[in-house]
């Protein structure tokens, strides 16, 4: 039993929207009955496609390995239940607005085995690799709503942190999924998160919850045993829950926009995912289910249930009694940060912590938007201290760079300011799609530069082949002139030489014609004496 | 007769002081045509008369319209208009119309080889060989046009570019008939 510590620092700002928590904490945590047929997504976002270890038709235990991630974060996925695999394809997910990822479909039938296990580990035993290869075989991602792979966080935080939160506060209405964990199984919770603490050597424990939960504090202090561990419960606010918040809150150190926390030595999880931690490495479980709130005025039996991932939103909400003519729509998530389901076949997943069936009455859709009367509550309620109706006026007349330098990128898309506007403007809808806008323009900038680099690459490249073209014609050029001058040089000799010593071929008939002449003459003067002439004979 | 001159020497040492603090730490380095030309989109399909976007640069800073470039459009014309205090204009229109992004593609079954958008291309995108198929690399493609004229079969396309960001629509403006005040029932005040 410890006594619970005070905040560092305040969080500036927020709403407090109306709970609506007692609906699905009036029972424990119950069971779904066994869906006819799961979808099980085998593959992260923005991972390649993992190694599937089954093909269509296979019969699969529970807890069986369907598929091992490849990529460096990636990690492995389980059967939820025993069956049969019917279909391996892309299917459309809850976060997921367009295209989707490869998830298996298992047919599933009544099996009373228990689930396959891995062998549980021994944390003191065990060194840092095998600890952090079990987190991947498990399957452990985040369950608090980003999804980040577990181990990659936690390798990340090895010797850089000196500080474990554990980020309980639920700040979002309607959902207790993590209330309803922490009241009925805290020391689990507790034992993944001092698992954490002995892998990546922080000293203490920091449990953040806020005020609305009393039940899951009196279950934590009891659980407490530890002098690591300290409980820092936060009145109740709305959004003490994102992460950059409730760090500063906590420690009074401000984490910047889209800087990791545990640059500033705090590695933040939560509960859920250090219980699915606890499970894996002590008891060899793989994540196969996860606890999530299913409530809403559409459902007759509201509550936390524990569901097998990959069941179909359609059958979990069938099997809590929905009430298909009050039912006005489904979202995934709680109604401030909720995704409206467009389907209900989609599958709950492992970052679902809550569905919420609504009905028209519970949850209207807010009234067409009236023009901003620059009241100023959203520059009160807004918990990173922008001015949202100074972006909001950005935005409508599109000056999308005066809205950066407004810091727009900061915005953590709370929707306190859309909460609180009087004229129900959709102020976080639209920074929402302002920083898609600033996203694509940065991209574009980025392109541009790289245009430029190529380009100017490109000319210089251009520019040297000229340059060799040029000398090489000159060098040939000059080469030619060369040996024309060599030739013109050589036959110049030839003739000079002919004229100053060879006889010319007049000369050499002259003198054989000469040498005739003589030998014959020579031959006449030998003769006469032997051989009187022709016209000299005797009479 | 010391205080004043000791007054005037402080008041001096402390101008010079100051004088020293005022320079910027770093001169700036960057010349207006440099800074012209990170505005541009670098695209270098001459499309504004000049044979690429640093020349175009070039002539802005020598007094030239800012309103020639099609592919920077609108975004490009108010932060040159901001960058050289003038005024915004509208673009150009002898120069072409703003439109989306977008890339050249090959029809490679059609493609004979002939390397001439290779040459064509400023920005290197288009890999191939002599009597060999020539593809475009999109990812480095300004969708400059340059390529589409040179080649002998017009087996090049320009197609919209990919985009990775798919917009949300927003509802923000009221329902056409939606009366903004009980009143407004019934005498045609409504949006």
């Amino acid at each position: 039993m410890s006594l619970p510590t005070s905040p560092r620092a305040r969080m500036h700002g927020g709403i407090n929207p109306p709970g609506n928590k007692q609906q699905s904490l009036r029972h424990p945590i119950r069971r779904l009955p066994l869906p006819p047929q799961l979808i099980v997504p085998v593959q992260q976002r923005g991972e390649p496609l993992p190694e599937l270890l089954i093909g269509i038709g296979d019969r699969v235990e529970k807890g069986q390995c369907l598929a091992r991630g490849r990529g460096e974060r990636a990690v492995s996925s389980h059967a939820p239940a025993a069956g049969v695999v019917t279909d391996i394809g892309a299917q459309p997910l809850p976060d997921d607005q367009a295209g989707g990822v490869t998830c298996v479909t298992i047919a599933t039938e009544p099996c009373v085995a228990s689930a396959r296990c891995l062998p549980p580990l021994d944390p003191v035993e065990c060194g840092n690799e095998m600890f952090l290869q079990r987190l991947r075989d498990a399957g452990i991602t985040g369950l608090g709503g980003a999804g980040f792979p577990t181990h990659a966080k936690v390798r990340a935080a090895i010797g850089r942190v000196e500080t474990l939160i554990v980020n309980a506060t639920e700040c979002e209405p309607f959902i207790t999924a993590d209330a309803a964990l922490l009241q009925e199984r805290a020391a689990d919770v507790l034992r993944g998160a001092s698992l954490l603490l002995q892998i990546t050597g922080a000293t203490r424990c920091l449990v953040g919850i806020q005020d609305d939960a009393p039940a899951a504090i009196a279950s934590l202090q009891a659980a407490m045993t530890d002098a690591r561990f300290q409980l820092c419960v936060l009145p109740a606010r709305y959004p003490h829950g994102a992460e950059a918040l409730l760090v500063h809150v906590l420690t009074g150190r401000e984490v910047p926009m889209g800087r990791p926390a545990i640059d500033y030595g705090v590695l933040c999880h939560n509960p859920a995912t250090l219980h699915a931690v606890a499970r894996a490495v002590l008891h060899g479980e793989p994540l196969i289910s996860r606890v999530m709130t299913l409530t809403g005025a559409a459902l007759r039996d509201p509550g936390n249930y524990d569901v097998l991932i990959g069941t179909p939103v359609a059958v979990a909400l069938q099997a809590c009694g929905l009430d298909e003519w009050q039912h006005s729509r489904s979202l995934a998530g709680g109604p401030l940060l909720g995704v409206e389901l467009q389907q209900a076949t989609v599958p709950l997943i492992k970052t679902s912590n809550c569905i919420l069936a609504t009905t028209e009455a519970e949850l209207p859709r807010p009234p067409p938007s009236q023009p901003c009367i620059r009241c100023g509550l959203c520059a009160d309620v807004c918990p990173v201290r922008l001015l949202p109706q100074q972006l909001h006026w950005f935005w409508r007349s599109g000056e999308l760079d005066k809205a950066a330098s407004h810091h727009l990128e900061d915005c953590i898309d709370c929707g306190a300011c859309a909460y609180v506007c009087p004229s129900t403007i959709p102020l976080v809808q639209q920074f929402r799609l302002a920083k898609t806008s600033l996203a694509e323009q940065c991209a574009r900038q980025r392109q541009a530069d790289r245009a430029r680099e190529r380009f100017e690459a490109h000319q210089a490249r251009v520019a040297t082949q000229q340059r060799l073209d040029e000398q090489r014609r000159r060098e040939r050029a000059a080469l030619l002139q060369r040996k024309q001058a060599e030739a013109a040089a050589r036959t110049e000799t030839v003739n000079a030489v002919t004229a100053s010593s060879a006889p010319s071929p007049q000369d050499v008939i002259a003198a054989a014609l000469a040498r005739v002449q003589a030998r014959k003459a020579a031959k006449r003067t030998a003769e006469p004496t032997a051989l009187p002439p022709e016209g000299e004979a005797p009479p | 007769m010391l205080s004043p001159l000791l007054l005037i020497c402080l008041a001096l040492l402390a101008g010079a002081l100051l004088a020293c603090a005022a320079r910027p730490a770093e001169p700036q380095t960057l010349g207006l045509v440099e800074q012209i030309d990170a505005l541009l989109p670098q695209t270098q399909c001459g499309q504004c008369g000049h044979p690429g976007c640093k020349p175009y640069a070039a002539a802005i800073a020598e007094g030239a319209a800012i309103n020639k470039c099609p592919p920077g459009g609108r975004q490009t014309i108010a932060r040159l208009a901001r960058l050289l205090n003038r005024a915004v204009v509208p673009l150009d229109p002898e120069h072409g119309a703003e439109g989306p992004r977008r890339v050249a593609f090959i029809r490679e079954a059609e493609c004979i080889g002939c390397t001439k958008c290779l040459q064509a291309c400023p920005v290197d995108a288009i890999v191939g060989a002599a009597k060999l198929m020539h593809t475009v690399i999109s990812a480095e493609c300004t969708g400059c046009d340059l390529c589409v004229e040179p080649c002998p079969v017009d087996c090049i396309d320009l197609l919209p570019a990919p985009s990775a960001w798919q917009p949300v629509a927003v509802n923000d403006s009221p329902a056409r008939g939606t009366p903004l005040i009980g009143s407004d029932r019934g005498r045609g005040l409504t949006t």
